[in-house]
């Protein structure tokens, strides 16, 4: 260890370097696809988890918890290796067309962290006081309508700092998906190591992107905090 | 516009409206007041449905409420109902609060509907509050915005479930007001309140209720001057006299 000597040029110049940058770029959009989706997926599950109707909750409630319950890896596996022979052809097409090892990982990070975004979003709904349901309906909203205009604006605002939580999450986790050889950066880090044996270069310099990168996310989500949420809490 | 015909109300066990038989014309202004629990706020809540009833006939502006088939969200458009709390929308502007329903519910186009709402704006004396949001007001002033965020359905019955008991003395006055010249202008308005100088002016009818039922009904003249049922004198002796009835 006392002999070993550093070098950081493979992962700042180079091949080295443009894998690891390819890398960065693929967990960004594999985190950025995730995330977006997860959060409509978890929006839907709230709601019907809060549906008037007993089977739509019971089937938001099973969904929660098995996915919730679920290791990720798993699930990525079974997407990854498992749901083609469950598809339908046409989907397995589009998926080997788009990249299907992409398609998995994304689907799997989506459907996992939208349970646990789906209970987030819930506590903030049932946070919100029931007159402002009541309100909404004597206006002549229906139920739904009144969840989209007027309960899930509150709710969402509240939940921001779990949903934070919830994205850094998915980015870290979305590291998973080099089992099933997407390219993305810990992925690259690897071949890095595997090309020049530098580990140390490599997954220091995987661990400052991962790094980065989920300050980068709270930052963002906090700037929008401000922006929205201060404006109403000013009394 | 407004007919209960023998209805019933139970939570549970609870039997919060008995045998309410009632009917308020076009145009009238008819104020509920009774000791509390007395079922007076559940009674106003029916009439949008907030409330459904259990047992019996209610018919609203020509729909009846207690048949499935009736679109209920289409009558809640057709009546105004204010809180007690107010319950302005925290995370919208004042503008925003009153033209949200115009917009999504009857579609007016945006700017017609701002121009709407900066008459109620103005008719409420709060033009300079449009961009305000509603925790920046004083609990009067709230209280305005949601008669007007009310009044921009262009409803024909306007319900208010005791308007100003949420708020601070020297605000009352201010809500009262708008809630007058609502009156004179040939609104029909159910009004749950104790606020009797406002029944005096602006009532035609007022209501007695205790213990679900209805005890006494007539003119703020009669009621106030010569109240019949014993329930009815206590508690106008009781309303009066705050203090020494303790």
């Amino acid at each position: 260890m006392l002999n070993y000597t550093f070098d950081w040029s493979i992962v700042t110049s180079g091949q080295y370097f443009d894998w690891l940058l390819s890398g960065l770029i693929t967990t960004l959009k594999l985190s950025a696809v995730s995330i977006v989706s997860a959060f409509m997926l978890g929006l839907l599950i709230a709601v019907m988890r809060m549906a008037h109707s007993k089977p739509v909750r019971w089937i938001a409630l099973a969904y929660l918890e098995f996915f919730r319950n679920t290791p990720l890896l798993v699930q990525i596996f079974f997407w990854y290796f498992g749901s083609y022979k469950i598809l339908p052809t046409f989907i397995n097409d589009w998926l080997n067309a788009t990249g299907f090892e992409f398609a998995a990982a994304a689907i799997a990070l989506t459907i996992y962290t939208s349970a646990f975004i789906a209970e987030d979003l819930r506590s903030g709904v049932l946070s919100i006081p029931k007159e402002q349901m009541e309100a909404a309906r004597s206006s002549g909203f229906s139920y739904l309508r009144s969840m989209q205009y007027i309960i899930l604006p509150q709710a969402v605002r509240i939940t921001i700092p779990p949903l934070v939580n919830q994205f850094l999450n998915l980015a870290k986790n979305s590291s998973l998906a080099m089992t099933i050889g997407v390219m993305e950066m810990t992925y690259q880090a690897r071949q890095v190591e595997s090309y020049t044996f530098k580990g140390f270069e490599a997954f220091t310099a995987a661990t400052v992107v991962y790094l980065v990168l989920s300050i980068v996310i709270t930052a963002l989500v906090n700037l929008y905090n401000e922006k929205v949420l201060n404006v109403h809490k000013a009394a | 516009m407004i007919i209960f015909k023998g209805v019933h109300k139970w939570f549970k066990t609870l039997h919060v409206l008995n045998d309410i038989n009632l009917h308020v014309t076009p145009g009238e202004v008819l104020v509920v007041c009774g000791p509390s629990g007395s079922g007076k706020s559940t009674l106003i809540r029916t009439v949008n449905q907030l409330e459904p009833i259990s047992e019996g006939t209610l018919i609203v502006d020509g729909m009846d409420l207690s048949d499935k088939k009736t679109d209920i969200n289409k009558l809640r458009a057709e009546v105004g109902f204010v809180f007690q709390q107010f319950n302005l929308y925290p995370h919208l502007s004042v503008i925003n609060n009153i033209t949200l329903a115009p917009i999504k519910i009857r579609n007016i186009p945006r700017k017609e509907a701002e121009e709407q709402a900066m008459v109620l704006l103005t008719r409420v004396g709060l033009a300079e509050k449009r961009d305000a949001y509603p925790l920046q007001l004083s609990g009067g002033q709230q209280q305005r915005v949601a008669i007007a965020r009310g009044l921009a359905m262009k409803p024909r019955i306007m319900l208010f479930d005791e308007p100003t008991s949420a708020l601070d003395p020297e605000m009352i006055g201010e809500v009262l007001e708008v809630m007058k010249d609502l009156a004179r202008s040939g609104m029909t308005m159910v009004v749950v309140t104790h606020e009797m100088g406002f029944a005096r002016e602006v009532a035609h009818r007022v209501v007695f209720m205790d213990y679900g039922v209805i005890l006494e009904e007539a003119p703020p003249e009669d009621f106030f001057l010569r109240p019949q049922h014993e329930r009815a004198q206590q508690f106008l002796r009781q309303l009066l006299t705050p203090m020494q009835s303790q």
